[in-house]
């Protein structure tokens, strides 16, 4: 007799976590519908328009980046802009840009000739799959950009 | 000021003059991005780190603005050439108005 109410128990259990396992799902999934909007691809255009006149062109910058991105809390991003860092021809502004994310800012970096080389490292954060936009602004005024997907499994920027 | 905050700068000794360096830099901090709820539903203010400066000998060699999509405890990683020995200052400045700094002596071979 032991065995079978034990296992009648066990059933109703597992019934029960069951039932609390959807229920947390649910929970999950309305806050995430609740979640405060996250930048379109147009703002993140916008965003980018600000930083200096005229079409930026590919090419001439890297961003090196994860294809998947396990945890969007911290994503590694090494951007590499090819130039001869001299007082003449040097990169003055790199900034990066996020269209996925709530606010699509990421960060602006400024460079001088002394840098030598316009590379920089960071980790951000993607709240999804989502595309990285970098553009440099060259001293003599020229934009060069460079995009990339990347594809990530569990959201940073809280929630 | 917030005790658990500390900077650490990683800056390379022994370059020939005229070589380029790779400087590493972190500082501890939540970057709270003012996106989070705490557990009653309300949002946690945003408090992050949003610039950072290097000088060398008081002049500017590397400048950032973040924002809250820069992960907590901020990796930055930049170049310079090392064309003379002298002070690396580093200042991060936080949403509050205070700024940790830390500095490193740059010495060539």
């Amino acid at each position: 007799m032991p065995a079978y109410f034990a296992e009648r128990a066990m059933a109703s259990r597992r019934r029960i976590l069951v039932t609390a396992a959807a229920g947390g799902f649910a929970a999950v999934a309305e806050t995430l519908l609740a979640r405060a909007a996250l930048a379109t691809p147009a703002q993140a255009a916008a965003l980018l328009a600000q930083l200096g006149k005229g079409k930026p062109r590919e090419g001439r910058v890297n961003l090196t980046a994860p294809a998947i991105a396990e945890n969007g809390n911290t994503v590694p991003l090494t951007i590499d802009v090819e130039s001869p860092m001299t007082p003449k021809d040097y990169v003055k502004v790199v900034r990066i840009v996020a269209d996925g994310n709530p606010n699509p800012g990421v960060a602006t970096f400024h460079f001088s000739p002394v840098n030598g080389r316009a590379q920089v490292q960071l980790r951000c954060r993607l709240a999804q799959s989502e595309k990285l936009i970098v553009v440099a602004e060259m001293s003599d005024g020229s934009l060069w950009t460079t995009a990339r997907a990347v594809k990530v499994t569990i959201g940073g920027c809280g929630g | 000021m917030a005790d658990y905050i500390k900077p650490r700068v990683k800056v390379p000794t022994g370059a020939k003059p005229g070589e380029i360096i790779e400087i590493k830099t972190l500082i501890s901090h939540p970057m709270e991005s003012g996106q989070r709820k705490d557990t009653n539903g309300k949002i946690i203010p945003r408090k992050i780190i949003n610039s950072f400066v290097c000088t060398l000998d008081g002049k500017q060699v590397f400048r950032a603005e973040l924002e809250p999509a820069i992960s907590a405890n901020p990796y930055l990683s930049f170049c310079l050439r090392a064309e003379r020995s002298g002070t690396l200052a580093f200042a991060w400045t936080d949403d509050d108005g205070t700024v940790y700094k830390t500095e490193e002596k740059l010495t060539l071979a």
